[in-house]
């Protein structure tokens, strides 16, 4: 039941943007349309679920050799060459993907939300099938999030708003609204 | 001696991440056409979707698999075409440039008091998202006593990516030096007003009107209303009157003019005048 519990916490509680205000670059940056929103979740669920599964195997070598405190740069190491070779293989064999996700795949080399749930993984000191589940769901909450401002922002830029706040300083508080809203749910526990 | 292991350690991963990188980059080697390049080069990088794909590169895509003929590429214009023909090793037509035309003249002009000179009349303020197709789902038909007037909320100017048109008085005009013909403004419009037409095209009619007269009337004072006075006039009869609106057969109009010139209401522009009164003021 610990799982229900992880993946609520990393949907809703202890989302990475609108809560621990990871990867704020991407939510900024690939918000301004509904479906490219979509597609950047998914791609970004795909990598944290695969960084999760491949650090996991990383960090048993660290802690083999006690080097716990290179866990970061390890990683970081780790999550780019992965996302280099995954969007390799994308491209020979499932093109369809690629054509999906390929555009969003380099931006997420050096996301900090795929670093910082590999961290939280070694930290709540999960296990394998918890670290996937955490990475995936982790994942999705990303994607709720930006799908969520995506369409907010979609209809603000309609609007008729004064020119000081035009573009990017609505869209700031449009998340900063997004993040109060999200904070209602910082009481819920249900394990 | 701590160090030297951390230092082994971040080393030998880095260098076994290299070579897979290496390892993978050679196996999973996909092979694309050296001519896709070059085609890609050749169309001008604007992405404005005027040829029905998405943006330059997937157009260049479909030029090379055969599915997208030569010459879609309205803003490359002749140039570009007959480079991408060079390419592909083809034959292109010559293309000619085609720029946007908004099919209406109800440009709002009022007397001190607030009544309406000339122009589309409005029957109500629309107050809501400024785009024209959530104002043309309002009421009806908008906010305009005109079924078929160009609503003036600028969705065309968003969709234009080469800063061509501007609303005027209530209604879109297109700066022909600047627009390429993409026709993305057309794609916009809820009221499809919006048509190519040859530039410098001296004769062209301005409205779009297919209400009867007296409806056209009731609503605009620069409406067609179907009188058939150009048709009469016309000596190539290159004019007709379909759905009470008069329509120009470029095949036979040889750009005279007098058609403009008995044109009751005025919606029949002509360039050349047009030149000349700017000429003398």
């Amino acid at each position: 039941m610990d799982i229900l519990g992880i993946i609520l916490s990393a949907l809703l509680t202890e989302n990475f943007i609108l809560v621990k205000f990871y990867g704020i670059c991407p939510f900024m940056g690939v918000s301004k349309k509904i479906d490219t929103a979509l597609g950047m979740g998914m791609a970004v669920t795909f990598v944290m679920a695969l960084a999760s599964a491949a650090c996991f195997a990383v960090n048993l070598l660290l802690v083999e050799l006690g080097l716990e405190y290179m866990q970061t740069v390890v990683f970081i190491l780790v999550i780019a060459a992965l996302v280099q070779v995954v969007e390799m293989f994308l491209r020979k064999f499932v093109p369809a993907l690629y054509k999906a996700l390929g555009v969003f795949l380099p931006l997420i080399t050096t996301n900090c939300a795929v670093l910082g749930v590999v961290l939280v993984n070694v930290q709540e000191g999960y296990d394998f099938l918890r670290s996937v589940v955490n990475g995936a769901a982790g994942g999705l909450g990303f994607t709720l999030a930006i799908v969520l401002f995506a369409s907010v922002r979609e209809r603000v830029d309609k609007t008729e708003c004064p020119e000081c706040f035009k573009g990017f300083p609505i869209a700031l508080i449009t998340a900063g609204l997004l993040a109060l809203a999200f904070m209602g749910f910082s009481g819920l526990s249900i394990f | 001696m701590d160090i030297i292991i951390a230092i082994a350690i971040l080393g030998g991963l880095g260098l076994i991440f290299g070579l897979v990188l290496a390892a993978a980059s050679k196996i999973f080697y996909v092979e694309t056409d050296p001519r896709l390049e070059q085609l890609n080069d050749c169309l001008p990088g604007a992405n404005c979707g005027g040829c029905g794909y998405a943006g330059c590169g997937g157009y260049a895509e479909a030029v090379l698999n055969g599915e997208a003929e030569i010459g879609k590429c309205a803003s490359g214009g002749n140039e570009c075409a007959q480079a991408m023909a060079a390419i592909m090793g083809v034959k292109a037509e010559a293309v000619t440039r085609k720029v946007a035309l908004v099919r209406c003249s109800g440009e709002k002009t009022y007397d001190k008091d607030g009544n309406l000179v000339s122009g589309a009349r409005v029957k109500a303020n629309y107050e809501g998202f400024k785009d024209c197709l959530s104002a043309s789902k309002v009421g009806g038909s908008g906010p305009l006593s005109c079924k078929f007037g160009c609503l003036g909320f600028g969705t065309c100017v968003k969709a234009c990516k080469y800063d061509a048109i501007k609303i005027v008085n209530g209604v879109a005009k297109v700066n022909e030096d600047r627009c390429v013909g993409c026709m993305a403004c057309a794609a916009a419009c809820p009221r499809k007003l919006i048509v190519p037409v040859e530039p410098k095209r001296n004769v062209v009619i301005a409205c779009a009107s297919l209400a009867k007269g007296a409806v056209t009337t009731r609503g605009c004072t620069v409406g067609c209303i179907g009188c058939g006075l150009c048709k009469k006039i016309c000596p190539h009869e290159a004019i007709t009157i379909t759905n009470n609106l008069a329509v120009i057969d470029y095949s036979k109009c040889d750009n005279c003019g007098l058609c403009a010139t008995v044109c009751p209401k005025k919606l029949i522009k002509d360039s050349n005048v047009e030149k000349l009164q700017e000429a003398k003021v």
